[in-house]
């Protein structure tokens, strides 16, 4: 039985959906057979992200209403074996998705896969409620900024209450991964710290992904940035979150800013 | 910090909403025999006069309230979606009305889960709720009879409300109504205060309002000549 783990955040535009890709990436790459499933029915993003987009004919409505078999609508990752998507419809909306529907296509993919990542539109309502109905591992990913946090925290109430697991006297096994993490800004008092969010979420950190210009980048050419650039900073600290995941013991290395000699002689350059 | 703070409470009411229909005659007939069967039902009982159905023009609406006055009963509102405003010798107009079921009521399961909760607490003798999670944004803890123990933090958008006192042993980010069903000795102890607003038996005061030297600070919170004073633990 595979893990089913939930992507989510409250707030949009934290990074839900890039971090999905490139944890979904770095855990198929390790040999896990893995499963991306696109929550955000009528804003769908995640089959651009994984440079899917020309490529989808059926999808998670048409599953669920019985016009497609789920088989007919998982797209292949070209670049990794064990890696799939199954896209969300642009035309309808999240009402389009039943929380039967939705039991049958997790079960199924459940039995199949190692990992089902569900991708989580931004929201409390219908949609982000469904993505996590099912979930046993939620991956709340936030911004080290106040209204992020606040959302976040909301979130994790109904992770507490809503779920299935919540509703069977269980609890989903929460992590914060921490997206956009800029060191110079946090350590200039822009930003909240690391142990702000912590101690105001008090849900164990999965990992710190900095602020990178590699993770646009790699949006844009329709890659996970675990993918398109391994190397890159983003990269590897989705890399390591990967394996936190699935309990490897990886030290947390909080990132520090660099400055090179010629900046520190200039003084602080704008970055 | 002497300066006194506005009462200010919201309250609901269940009122009764009498739904006119045409023919009136007939529908006044039928009102009579329900009044003969059951008397003094509207006694005391504030009526809403539901003009939905009926639909009546503006001027008709003051023989209607003054036939149901002849019954012994007072109109407190009117609601008329069709009608914009009412006279000032009539009820004022009522809008935003919800349905509700007298001592039955729908919960989600958010609520149904605090419900349960406060189950467990009723059990207990002390009367005591001990929250072992941190309080979420968004979520309230809602216990009419005793005190409310968070060993955690009460996030911001969070609420909090107790008939009784109120400890917060991490840090109190969200909103916290001790004493909310009368009690003017009720207090808020927290170990640090960030709170969005503090408030004691009605009395209330807003991080706006509050000293900014007891930000951050651990404090505790009680009701003095109708003001609320926030003061610094030990």
């Amino acid at each position: 039985m595979g893990k089913v783990v939930v992507v989510t955040s409250g707030k949009g535009g934290v990074g839900k959906t890039t971090s999905t890709a490139a944890l979904g990436a770095v855990l198929a790459q390790s040999g896990k057979k893995v499963v991306l499933i696109d929550f955000d029915v009528g804003l769908r993003n995640l089959d651009l992200v994984m440079g899917a987009e020309r490529r989808v004919v059926f999808d998670l409505v048409n599953v669920t209403q019985g016009q497609a078999k789920l088989s007919q609508a998982l797209i292949r990752d070209k670049r990794v074996e064990s890696l799939f998507l199954l896209p969300a419809s642009q035309t309808r909306d999240k009402d389009a998705l039943t929380e039967e529907g939705v039991a049958s296509v997790i079960n199924t993919l459940r039995e199949k896969f190692d990992y089902v990542l569900c991708d989580s539109p931004a929201g409390i309502e219908r949609g982000a409620q469904l993505a996590m109905r099912f979930a046993d591992e939620a991956v709340i990913v936030t911004n080290p900024e106040v209204s992020s946090v606040r959302d976040s925290d909301r979130i994790i109430g109904l992770l507490d209450s809503k779920t299935l697991k919540a509703e069977q006297g269980e609890t989903v096994t929460k992590h914060v991964l921490v997206t956009r993490y800029d060191a110079g800004r946090a350590a200039r008092g822009e930003m909240l710290s690391i142990a702000d969010v912590l101690e105001i979420l008090s849900v164990p950190l999965l990992g710190i992904i900095p602020e990178n210009q590699g993770v646009l980048r790699a949006s844009n050419v329709g890659s996970p940035v675990t993918l398109d650039e391994p190397t890159n900073a983003a990269a590897r600290a989705y890399a390591d979150a990967a394996r936190r995941l699935q309990g490897d013991d990886v030290p947390m290395v909080t990132p520090v800013e660099k400055k090179g000699l010629l900046n520190r002689l200039l003084g602080r350059r704008v970055a | 910090m002497q300066n006194k703070s506005i009462r200010f409470r919201a309250r609901s009411f269940v009122a009764f909403a009498l739904v006119p229909e045409a023919p009136l005659e007939q529908w006044l007939q039928d009102l009579d025999r329900w009044i003969e069967n059951s008397p003094g039902f509207f006694k005391g009982r504030p009526v809403v006069l539901d003009l939905n159905v009926l639909k009546p023009q503006a001027a008709e609406i003051g023989a209607l309230v003054a036939l149901i006055a002849e019954r012994g009963i007072r109109t407190y509102a009117i609601e008329a979606d069709h009608i914009d405003s009412l006279g000032n010798d009539l009820p004022p107009k009522l809008a935003g009305a919800r349905k509700t079921m007298i001592e039955e009521e729908q919960v989600d399961a958010e609520a149904q889960a605090q419900a349960e909760q406060q189950a467990k607490a009723a059990q207990s003798p002390s009367n005591t709720l001990i929250v072992d999670q941190p309080v979420r944004s968004g979520q309230s803890i809602v216990h009419p009879h005793g005190d409310v123990i968070v060993m955690g933090s009460a996030s911001f958008g969070s609420e909090i409300l107790a008939g009784g006192s109120i400890h917060v042993y991490g840090t109190l980010r969200g909103r916290a109504f001790a004493g909310a069903w009368g009690d003017r000795s009720a207090r808020i102890f927290c170990r640090r205060n960030e709170a969005e607003l503090l408030a004691v038996d009605g009395w209330y005061r807003t991080a706006e309002d509050m000293e900014p030297s007891m930000h951050g600070k651990a404090i505790q919170v009680h009701l003095e000549d109708n003001a609320i004073q926030v003061a610094p633990l030990n």
